[in-house]
């Protein structure tokens, strides 16, 4: 069974690193400059331009390729903050229980039953400035309540396990225990919580930026959508530039899923059930 | 003889590693027999359990071995046979009584559905049994209506014995059944299968890790350590004179109630680790009496008769 | 009954934090929505819809904020959300009771569907595990949860609506005849496959791999051994005994997830140009329009936390164990 659960857990890891791969080299990578106009608007698919070009007769391919970049970074910057604020508020309700645990759960309960998308969009759309940061805050500040949840739960188990009991009676401070006694311990999880939250950064992302509420003029793999959408890529069978973001998206995505997946199953021993 | 376990060989297999958690199990059982199987938690013994009533699940396997129950050899049934023959024939009740209900429906749902499954009984007959053997095990019938989560412990462990007596099979085997309980508890549900028992003649396996208990009220017991049978005997003479020091060990290991002092020696050392190959006798690492000899596997064998023991050198 | 107790409790207070977001929003956030909306409409504009902005998006700095609150919830709960400033001078509840059928009916009818249908296959795939089946529709269903919804409802608008003209590419009816009856309903039908084939699509990994992980976890449990001893068909031990246990743990991630179903219905929406909820949210939201984005927040809100209260119902249904 390990060497099944490894399997899926390299496949995970090549996907990512292949895309941190083109993010990084993407000046070698990309035939074109991305905003260069090279050819007729609306091109099909040539030999010369792979997956065409868009409305303003730029390379799609170099487009894609740069656009790893800032989707790429977009997603993890999300992926870390939204784990930050699910392992804050998880810990402390499960840490210190009683009122604390009642009020922090209720919200999270709340936050897990209040449509993320349609917030964000409201949120989004009182914002005036465009850009990634608004991007990156909202989706971190809407869709923290999951993983808020898992590691509340965590936490509870932890919280009675001798380890800790015995720290707390020799006096030691929450705040040490909590940070270098429980977090430590919960590693697995909180990573395993942070692909998902990378998960639903990359999907988030896209979202808002192919309503529009990104920095329409940067490229990532959601504004190309944006403007594939707005320009009827798909009525002009410009289907190369529909297809390649979403594929790049779905394919990082996949890898984040997958390796959510072998962590679950390496420490879930009822998941590795045979 | 009812059942007949020879030479069996079950483990689990995974990347490759195989760990033998029983190892050449050979024993028998009468009709009407109460054999006790003892062993520390790891020994295999649940294991042994489910291999004989094939029930093991990957990546649990059987090695090797036959079982014969009443001249049939479990391990090669075809499985539609072996289906229709479980619950009848031999049932089974587990280790612990919480988990052993389905939590979503009644208790007496529970019992209907193994009772439709191998006879012809109406609803109506199948609830005057089901009746019958609630009160057997001294559970009220107004009960049949309750959901597991609605009784005690100790009611779920008695409703787990009652369902597997409702065919008056000729064989029970329980896994650790009373473990979980506390002891007032464990006390009133071992006096009600000894009063069972004394009506309703059947054959049972009881595997637990408290041997104190099964001194008390086994007929025989076995004793278990990495995987292998170390001892076997009617339960009063192993207790009285242990052949395996082992058997020996563990007797002193427990404190006896007649004595005012509470002072008992345990075992040193623990079991071996089952995934590398054990040479010579398993339990040569925490005897006091090895010899050279140990290093060569000593046999399970009958020594004195209706005594087996696996040491070159019994007590 | 302690359970049902603490459901209603929750959906107060999660309707109440729905209301107290959409109150402090506008008054958080910079700048001044509500003014801009004003000076953009300059002097035609009825009093009472400027009244109702005021309340809605705090533009009135005199009055009191609880004050405010009040009026803001009196509004709310009686579903005065005032004007459209898109549609002007439509009021914004007659414009979501326009949309709001064709989205219950587009997400119910495919969001059922897709459940039902994940959850099947996630029985499957969970009691044969670690088999090749298992494997290959883990697999899929993970690279199918990566897709946006949007995305997929652009390739499938493309493919068979474009491409192999099979379906409109638009609207949620006939809009060049008039049809009634049968007919309209066929017509219904007709423009709604693709949407829903899309919603379909994309929430059905999560519901098999969400089923097929209790199902492995439910096959662990005692009760599972005890029916295989007890020689029942493998068939009632899948169904009677692991699913209808792997079940539970099942119905509270539907309940947590329709929040996220909402969000990808509404992406579909705007592409498939249908006009439910999610359309007019997204024309609300190129206009500025925010008294109509508040209220499509609120209703997108109110009918996910009201789902979510009838799922409960059904849980208790299912489950012995909460009634106590």
């Amino acid at each position: 069974m390990v060497r099944r659960l490894n399997k899926k857990a390299i496949v995970g890891l090549s996907i990512f690193f292949f895309f941190v791969v083109i993010a990084f080299f993407a000046p070698f990578l990309a035939p074109y400059d991305p905003n260069e106009f090279v050819g007729i608007p609306y091109s099909r698919p040539t030999s010369e331009h792979i997956l065409g070009l868009d409305r303003m007769g730029r390379d799609i391919l170099s487009q894609l390729i740069y656009g790893t970049r800032l989707s790429l970074i977009v997603g993890l910057t999300t992926g870390t903050l939204m784990t930050t604020i699910s392992l804050l508020i998880g810990m402390t309700a499960g840490y210190f229980g009683g009122l604390v645990d009642r009020i922090l759960s209720t919200i999270i309960d709340v936050f897990m039953v209040i449509p993320g998308l349609p917030l964000m969009i409201v949120i989004a759309s009182y914002i005036r400035f465009r850009g990634v940061v608004p991007i990156i805050l909202v989706i971190s500040f809407t869709s923290w309540a999951p993983g808020a949840r898992v590691i509340r739960a965590q936490t509870l188990t932890m919280r009675n396990r001798e380890f800790i009991l015995a720290s707390k009676i020799t006096g030691e401070k929450s705040r040490r225990i909590i940070f270098s006694e429980i977090m430590p311990n919960m590693l697995s999880l909180i990573s395993s919580n942070f692909f998902v939250a990378c998960l639903t950064a990359i999907v988030g992302e896209a979202s808002l930026e192919f309503l529009g509420f990104g920095d329409v003029s940067a490229i990532t793999w959601g504004t190309m959508l944006y403007w594939a959408q707005n320009s009827s890529a798909l009525l002009n069978n410009s289907w190369g530039w529909v297809l390649a973001p979403g594929i790049a998206i779905a394919t990082l995505g996949a890898s984040f899923a997958l390796l959510n997946f072998s962590i679950d199953e390496l420490t879930n021993p009822k998941l590795r059930g045979v | 003889m009812l059942l007949e376990v020879r030479n069996l060989s079950a483990g689990y297999k995974s990347q490759g590693k195989e760990i033998e958690a029983v190892k050449n199990v050979s024993f028998s059982l009468d009709e009407n027999d109460f054999l006790g199987i003892a062993g520390e938690s790891g020994c295999g013994k649940s294991t042994l359990l489910f291999s004989i009533l094939r029930l093991l699940k990957r990546p649990g396997e059987i090695f090797d071995g036959e079982v014969f129950f009443k001249g049939e050899d479990i391990l090669k049934m075809d499985e539609e046979t072996l289906r229709k023959k479980r619950w009848k024939e031999f049932s089974l009740v587990t280790q612990s009584a919480m988990n052993a209900l389905n939590p979503v429906y009644k208790i007496k749902d529970q019992i209907m559905d193994v009772i439709l499954e191998h006879s012809d009984y109406t609803k109506i007959e199948a609830l005057e049994i089901i009746e019958r053997v609630l009160q057997m095990v001294g559970i009220q019938k107004e009960r049949m209506d309750s959901y597991p989560h609605q009784l005690s412990g100790g009611m779920k462990q008695r409703v787990a014995i009652a369902m597997a007596l409702v065919f008056s099979p000729s064989l029970v085997v329980m896994d650790e059944p009373t473990t979980a309980l506390d002891v007032v508890v464990q006390r009133s549900i071992m006096e009600q299968i000894d009063e069972i028992r004394n009506t309703n003649k059947f054959s049972m396996i009881f595997v637990t890790h408290d041997i104190s208990l099964l001194f008390e009220i086994s007929k025989r017991i076995a004793i278990m350590y990495a995987g292998e049978l170390v001892e076997l005997g009617q339960t009063k003479q192993v207790y009285l004179n242990p052949l395996h020091p082992y058997t020996s060990g563990l007797i002193n290991s427990f404190p006896k109630l007649t004595k005012e002092t509470k002072e008992y020696k345990g075992i040193p050392g623990k079991i071996p680790d089952l995934s590398k190959p054990i040479i010579g006798c398993s339990f040569k690492e925490r005897c006091q009496n090895r010899k050279e000899l140990c290093n060569t596997r000593p046999e399970f064998k009958e020594v004195i008769p209706g005594r087996w023991v696996a040491c070159h050198f019994p007590l | 009954m302690k359970y049902l107790r603490e459901k209603i409790v929750f959906f107060i207070i999660a309707l109440l934090s729905a209301l107290i977001i959409n109150f402090v929003l506008p008054r958080l956030m910079p700048g001044d929505p509500a003014e801009r909306i004003l000076l953009k409409m300059g002097g035609d504009i009825q009093p009472e819809a400027v009244e109702a902005m005021r309340i809605a998006l705090g533009v009135d700095k005199e009055t009191p904020i609880l004050k405010q609150f009040f009026s803001y919830l009196k509004n709310t709960l009686t579903f005065n959300f005032g004007i459209s400033y898109s549609y002007y001078p439509v009021p914004v509840k007659d414009l979501i009771l326009d949309a709001l059928p064709w989205t219950i009916g587009l997400v119910g009818i495919s969001t059922l569907i897709s459940f039902v249908l994940g959850t099947a296959l996630g029985i499957r795939a969970g009691w044969n595990r670690n088999k090749p089946i298992d494997s290959f529709v883990t697999i899929s269903s993970l690279i199918i949860r990566g897709f946006p919804y949007f995305w997929l409802a652009l390739i499938l608008l493309y493919v068979f609506g474009f491409l192999l003209n099979l379906f409109p590419l638009s609207n949620a009816y006939s809009t060049h005849e008039f049809l009634k009856g049968w007919k309209f309903f066929g017509s219904v039908i007709y423009h709604g496959f693709l949407p829903g084939l899309t919603l379909v699509l994309a929430s059905l990994g999560t519901w098999i791999l969400t089923m097929r992980n209790n199902m492995v976890s439910v096959l662990s449990e005692d009760f599972i051994l005890v029916a295989e001893a007890k020689g029942l068909k493998d068939k009632d031990i899948m169904n009677k005994y692991a699913a209808r246990n792997a079940l539970l743990p099942s119905v509270t991630s539907f309940g947590l997830s329709l929040g996220y179903i909402v969000g990808g219905a509404l992406l579909t929406e705007i592409v498939f140009s249908y006009p439910g909820i999610g359309y007019l949210m997204y024309k609300g939201v190129t206009s500025q329009d925010y008294p109509l984005m508040q209220a499509i927040f609120f209703i997108i809100s109110l009918s996910v936390l009201i789902a979510n209260f009838m799922l409960d119902f059904v849980y208790m249904f299912l489950d012995p164990r909460t009634r106590g």
